[in-house]
């Protein structure tokens, strides 16, 4: 069984989407030039989320790569609601006022956020309201706060994050009438998501990340080359400070159940996670919502199934660690990938392979005859050469396009090996995620000219 | 062997290798050309300045001097010949497809012969011939028409097979070929040579040169040019004409008031090789493979091979820049697809050596036709750029043309498809003509076939109902910027099919068309014609009136609310524009004119108009969305909507009235129609357009209204016999030799423009005759369909050509219009053209090569109106182009 170059590109191109920001008067005034996004599944279906979003009410634009586990209801609410929340934490007090005035009177509500998403990227319809009621909570309370200060982006990050895990926990102990809706607010709940979310406005880039997913910026040094920053923190086993903090926030008692084969109490992989409520909730509520919920859920051997030594809960959050770095003209791109991505690759590739794609073929040295004796034959011989090396490059139109190919199909030489490509896109559903994760990848590219023209004003 | 090629990159050996010009000029300028820059001060006033050094700044200095104008100067900021001209192929082509195209590359290609003779300077000339070749028949059938249009103008050419195309030259390879062209006259030449010779003749004229002179800007004072500003200082001059080459929008757009000449450059690269062992001789004839994309001469013993890329590097884009001209370096990745098509058709020459690789840009315009003709907004500012790589071959043409257009007002040729007053502002935007460029570059080399449509500047213009028809399935067209409709694809039609129907033969379109003609004939259809062009006149007193009486050669002192077809026309009869006037008030007028009309008839109007404050004249195309309702119905949905009776003796045909139509007040209700079909014009202030055309629409359910587009007009006007302006009429062609005579009132009590040369012809008789061709053995689906510029052979001997050609769906048989001509026997002179002529012979038009029988009409089927109508109104409402 062997797929053809045009039936792999199908296959890696099926969820490819890209947005270039709009020019005004020939001029682009956002840091951010536009972004390439795609996903290749490993899971069927795929337990990947991404987003972007424009904030119309405040600048900035929002992405984020969502990580979904034990099902994609999790990761499917945070992709469609998370940035609301982020957008109403940063509203100003006025701006609030506005809308919750608009509600009431059911006049048109200002937009807050212009989606870009790929025609596969869905919002469920049937939870809209739902979702909107308990949005519209969130900003009444905001209201009736007023702390009169400016928003800051990095407590407006945590705010939101912390505020719509909760409401996830809630609606799932409260329930809903509707069956449906009942049955879908108990399996976001009882999944889990990671998310890595970054904020770009002007020069200001925050990156909030709860997991294992990643924000790798990528510099152009001054000699031309790539080198990868990572913006972000993993939040698992492999990181000693996330471990610590496992074992500060529960008793000495526990401290060797905590982390096993790698794994928060043996089970979960990413120590920071949304939704997970059987790692957040006490067993007593566990046992009743679960009692009181719908068949499906009961007869589920893994939602009934309680972790063992479940002393102390909660032994998960959804806080994110936010990350605020100043952008530089010599940073060039950011890529935002769940660890489907980086288990695969070293960010340094990563950098190097997204940051030479994105400069096209300039690097290659351009050819001058000079006082050389060449032919035509032998030109044309180079230059057929030179063209195929390149091709790899020019099949692809969408960066994340680019890094998958390569995520897949690199050999040991970290060149695309076809064959290798073709074989692993070909595996059956059941055996490709013993092979590679669901890969989800977002690469924003910067205006470097935007960016150092606000350097020099600032 | 190189040492030719020295002499293209360095003027200064190549001067001294030219020893008449160095005495001559430096007799001239009295020191030598090499000690002091600028030998000569600039003089203080002249009659003509020419800004521009290369092959077209010297072939107008050339023809002005040879036509007796004495007082020019010539203005060069490098050396001359030093632009792209210094770059250039050589290569002197006649085979264009466009008419007047031809005749400039036929005239250029005389010129250069006799240029060595005449000047002394050694031009280079060689008549090697030129070879086109075909890999599909497509391209065949292009090269076909191509060679019946040089055949009647006697220009020899031969179709071959691939074998006799070996034959001329050996190298090539034919195994993919279906046929090739030979045009055994074509040249070659050193550009930069026949430049200075050019220049050469035109200083022994009079004319003097200053090189190393920078024109900053060009002053203009009321509307005239009064003089050129320089870096050595000022001239005064009547007229100044911009040869800037690829520097002309800049210079253009330097002086305060802008005249804007859409050019933009791309690069441009062809390969110059060592000689071969056997070293190629110098009268081996050029090879174009278009279809390859590239040409290959020889050169020097070895080859010369460019072509046109699909994805060309246009640059410039943001004026001259320093860091660009630098960058412009071999680029051999960007050169290799030419490569490759070039080792394909010559395989033989895998092993020949490189010499080098060179980058020379080149401009292009936007439909890949040169510019040339006088600014609309200043008089006396003339330009001629915008060559398309064609520089050479037009050189000469194109320098004489513009020369006898400043020295007698107007050319011996229709040169309106090369006219710069074809462009407007709007064709003036960088971001325009960088993505237009990019597609019109490619474009060179691709098969032109008939009713193709640029891809990219598009939507730029529309009428407020656009979004409402491409919902219904429209498909367009562009003109001048406005989008029109081409037809509407039926729901569930196959859209990626229609979009391909580019070919000779019949489209795929066919039948939707058809549809469309017959609604109109039978109930009634909606077109949107927003397009045209609308200019309202007024004043105070009877100033509009008398002018407009000036003007047009119609009576225009009609009571209000009729509407007069009527032509513009220029001292020699001829058709400068051909519109409809409404009267609207006893002192304003409303004239609609065709799309391409809008800058050179408001340039004409502005020159011709007294300058009296009292009257007006505004531009309203932007005011006003115009529907055309065409077909037996149009009465019924207009009196429903109205409630007012639109029968023929409340509202007779060529009649205006403002009314209401639905909700909206208002309406200008003009009884035309652009087909000769019975119906109604509806000009509409643009914001009630969606709601009359949404009323219109929903009215003329009952009466099975639908929409239609242009090639459904087209099939009707021309079936009907209607000339339309740009294509059938131009400022050659008179109200009397397209039997228009009713549309002339010599009698009107008034003198008008024109006059005297129509009182002559109606005397004497006419040269030509605009007539209707009938095809009679043509296969619809079979043949290759006519499309204009076809020859018409008279009892076998040519006559003329064809203007335009459509299906006529009521005769199930093709039209085709054009002019007839009555060239004597033995002299070739003209004669007169009577009817008898023209019904008395056997007619047979020739498409792609083969001749197909022809009836002659001078009238229309009357069979084909099913309404009674006035006498001469029929042939009244055909003015419009489409």
């Amino acid at each position: 069984f062997y797929l053809t170059p045009p039936q792999v590109n199908s296959i890696l191109k099926a969820n490819e989407y890209s947005f270039k920001v709009p020019e005004f008067d020939g001029k682009n005034v956002s840091s951010v030039l536009g972004f390439d996004s795609n996903q290749l599944p490993a899971n069927a279906p795929i337990e990947d989320r991404r987003s972007a979003a424009t904030c119309l009410q405040t600048r900035g634009m929002l992405l984020g790569v969502f990580d979904g586990h034990a099902g994609c209801a999790c990761a499917q609410a945070v992709s469609e609601r998370l940035f609301y929340y982020i957008a109403v934490s940063l509203l100003p007090h006025e701006t609030l006022l506005e809308i919750e005035n608009a509600v009431e009177s059911g006049r048109a509500l200002l937009p807050i956020l212009q989606w870009h998403k790929h025609p596969n990227d869905y919002f469920s319809k049937e939870a809209s309201k739902l979702y909107f009621n308990s949005l519209r909570t969130y900003w009444q309370e905001l209201i009736d706060l007023n702390s009169g200060e400016t928003t800051d982006v990095r407590e407006a990050l945590i705010n939101a994050f912390k505020r719509l895990d909760n409401d996830i926990s809630l609606e799932a102990q409260v329930g809903d009438p509707n069956s449906f809706l009942n049955y879908l607010v108990l399996q976001v709940a009882f999944s889990g998501a990671t998310a890595c979310v970054a904020h770009v406005d002007g020069v200001d880039l925050h990156i909030a990340n709860t997991g294992d997913s990643r924000a790798v910026l990528g510099v152009q040094e001054e000699d031309g080359s790539w080198s990868a920053v990572t913006l972000s923190y993993d939040h698992n086993a492999q990181n000693e400070h996330e471990v610590e903090r496992v074992k500060m926030e529960h008793p000495k008692s526990e401290e060797k159940n905590l982390v096993k084969q790698d794994r928060l109490l043996g089970l979960l992989m990413p120590f920071r996670a949304f939704g997970d409520v059987k790692f957040k909730w006490s067993i007593e509520l566990q046992k009743r919502v679960v009692e009181s919920g719908p068949d499906q859920l009961n007869d589920n051997e893994y939602t009934k199934f309680i972790p063992p030594n479940y002393h102390t809960p909660p032994y998960l959050t959804a806080e994110p660690e936010v990350i605020h770095h100043k952008l530089r003209p010599q940073d060039k791109f950011l890529v935002l990938a769940t660890d489907g991505l980086w288990e695969t690759m070293h960010r340094q590739d990563v950098a190097r392979i997204v940051g030479e794609y994105l400069t096209g073929v300039h690097h290659q040295q351009p050819i001058a005859v000079g006082g050389y004796k060449v032919t035509l034959g032998q030109m044309h011989g180079l230059l057929t050469e030179r063209r195929a090396r390149i091709s790899s490059v020019f099949e692809d139109q969408n960066a994340a396009t680019h890094l998958i190919r390569h995520a897949v199909g690199n050999n040991e030489f970290g060149t695309v090996d076809h064959e290798r490509l073709s074989k692993m896109l070909s595996l059956p559903e059941e055996l490709a995620r013993m092979y590679r994760d669901d890969i989800t990848i977002i690469v924003v590219q910067f205006n470097s000219h935007v960016i150092g023209a606000c350097q020099n004003e600032e | 062997a190189a040492g030719m090629f020295l002499r293209l990159l360095s003027d200064i050996q190549w001067r001294a290798a030219n020893p008449k010009w160095r005495r001559m000029t430096s007799s001239r300028r009295s020191t030598s050309t090499t000690a002091e820059p600028h030998p000569v001060s600039l003089p203080a006033q002249a009659q003509v300045v020419i800004c521009g050094g290369g092959i077209i700044g010297t072939s107008v200095a050339y023809h002005l001097s040879k036509m007796g104008w004495k007082d020019i100067v010539l203005i060069e900021q490098g050396r001359l010949a030093a632009g792209s001209t210094r770059f250039c192929a050589g290569i002197v082509s006649t085979a264009r497809p466009v008419a007047i195209e031809l005749k400039m590359a036929h005239y250029s290609n005389q010129l250069y012969q006799q240029l060595e003779q005449e000047t002394g300077v050694q031009t280079g000339y060689v008549k090697t011939g030129s070879i086109s070749l075909a890999q599909t028949q497509d391209r065949l059938i292009s090269l076909k028409r191509i060679a019946a249009s040089l055949s009647v103008m006697g220009i020899p050419c031969e179709i071959i097979t691939p074998k006799q195309a070996v034959q001329l030259h050996p190298l090539i390879n034919i195994h993919d070929l279906v046929g090739a062209m030979y045009v055994p006259e074509d040249a070659l030449v050193s550009s930069a040579n026949v430049c200075v010779a050019l220049a050469t003749a035109a200083s022994r004229n009079g004319v003097q040169i200053h090189e190393r002179t920078t024109v900053s800007h060009v002053t203009v004072q009321k509307g005239r040019v009064t003089g050129v500003e320089t870096d050595r200082g000022r001239i005064q001059c009547q007229y100044f004409v911009n040869c800037a080459g690829q520097w002309a929008y800049e210079l253009g757009h330097s002086g305060e008031e802008p005249v804007h000449i859409p050019l933009h450059a791309c690069e441009h690269f062809y390969l110059l090789t060592h000689p071969l062992k056997e070293p190629l001789a110098s009268s081996l004839p050029t090879v174009v493979d278009p279809d390859g994309r590239i040409y290959i001469r020889n050169w020097q013993g070895g080859i010369l091979s460019g072509g046109f890329e699909k994805n060309p590097k246009p640059l410039f884009t943001e004026g001259r820049n320093q860091l660009e001209i630098q960058n412009l370096q071999e680029d051999w990745d960007h050169y290799g697809p030419l490569l490759s098509s070039l080792l394909r058709r010559m395989p033989g020459l895998e092993t020949l050596q490189i010499m080098q690789l060179v980058n020379c840009p080149e401009s292009f315009t936007p439909d890949m036709r040169c510019i040339m003709g006088e600014s609309p907004t200043a008089r006396g500012y003339f330009v001629l750029a915008g060559m398309n790589s064609a520089g050479v071959s037009y050189g000469g043409g194109a320098g004489k043309y513009l020369a006898e257009w400043m020295v007698n007002g107007y050319p011996s040729e229709n040169v309106w498809p090369l006219d710069l007053k074809r462009f407007g502002t709007l064709q003036s935007s960088r971001t325009f003509l960088r993505h237009r460029v990019m597609e019109v570059m490619p474009l060179m080399c691709d098969l032109k076939v008939p009713r193709w449509d640029f891809q990219t500047g598009r939507q730029l213009r529309t009428s407020p109902l656009y979004d409402r028809l491409d919902a219904q399935g429209a498909r367009w067209m562009e003109k001048h910027g406005f989008e029109r409709v081409k037809y509407f694809v039926p729901p569930g039609k196959d859209l990626l099919d229609l979009d391909h129907s580019k070919t000779f033969y019949k489209p795929d379109w066919f039948d939707i068309v058809g549809a469309e003609v017959k609604c109109c004939k039978e109930a009634v259809c909606v077109i949107d014609m927003s397009s045209f062009t609308k200019f309202e006149i007024s004043s105070t007193g009877d100033e509009a009136l008398e002018s407009l009486q000036y003007l047009f050669s119609n009576d225009l002192d009609v009571p209000v609310g009729h509407v007069v077809h009527t032509g513009m026309l220029n001292e020699k009869g001829g058709y400068e524009n051909d519109c409809s006037i409404a009267r609207l008030s006893k002192r304003s007028f409303f004239m609609i004119s065709p799309t391409d009309q809008q800058v050179h008839c408001w340039a004409w109007l502005k020159n011709h108009l007294p300058d009296d404050s009292n009257l007006t004249v505004e531009d309203v195309t932007w005011k006003y969305t115009a529907l055309n309702l065409i077909g037996p119905r149009a009465v019924d949905v207009l009196s429903e909507l109205s409630y007012a009776p639109m029968t023929a003796e409340h509202f007779p045909s060529l009649f205006c009235k403002e009314m209401s139509v639905g909700y909206a007040n208002g309406i200008r209700v003009m009884s035309i129609t652009h087909t000769g079909e019975p119906g109604f014009v509806l000009y509409i202030p643009i914001e009630y357009a969606l709601h009359v055309y949404n009323e219109v629409m929903n009215m003329g359910q009952k009466y099975g209204i639908r929409n239609a587009g242009y090639y459904a007009l087209r099939s009707l006007r021309i079936e009907k016999f209607f000339a339309f302006w740009g294509q059938d009429l131009d400022a050659f062609t008179t109200p009397m030799e397209c039997g228009r005579e009713f549309q002339v009132k010599l009698e009107k009590g008034m003198e008008f423009v024109g006059q005297e040369a129509l009182l002559e012809q109606k005397q004497n008789g006419v040269y030509k005759r605009f007539t209707m061709f009938i095809l009679e053995d043509h296969d619809t689906d079979m043949d290759v369909w006519p499309w204009w510029g076809e020859p018409i052979f008279r009892n076998g001997r040519y006559v003329g050509k064809t203007t335009s050609s459509a299906y006529s769906y009521t005769l199930e048989r093709h039209v085709c219009l054009g002019f007839v001509h009555n060239y004597d026997e033995k002299t070739g002179e003209e004669l007169v053209v009577t009817t008898d002529f023209i019904n008395q012979g056997e007619y047979e038009i020739d498409i792609a090569g083969q001749r197909f029988q022809a009836k002659a009409k001078l009238y229309p089927f009357s069979s084909l109106f099913t309404q009674r109508r006035r006498k001469d109104e029929v042939e009244l409402s055909g003015y419009q182009r489409e």
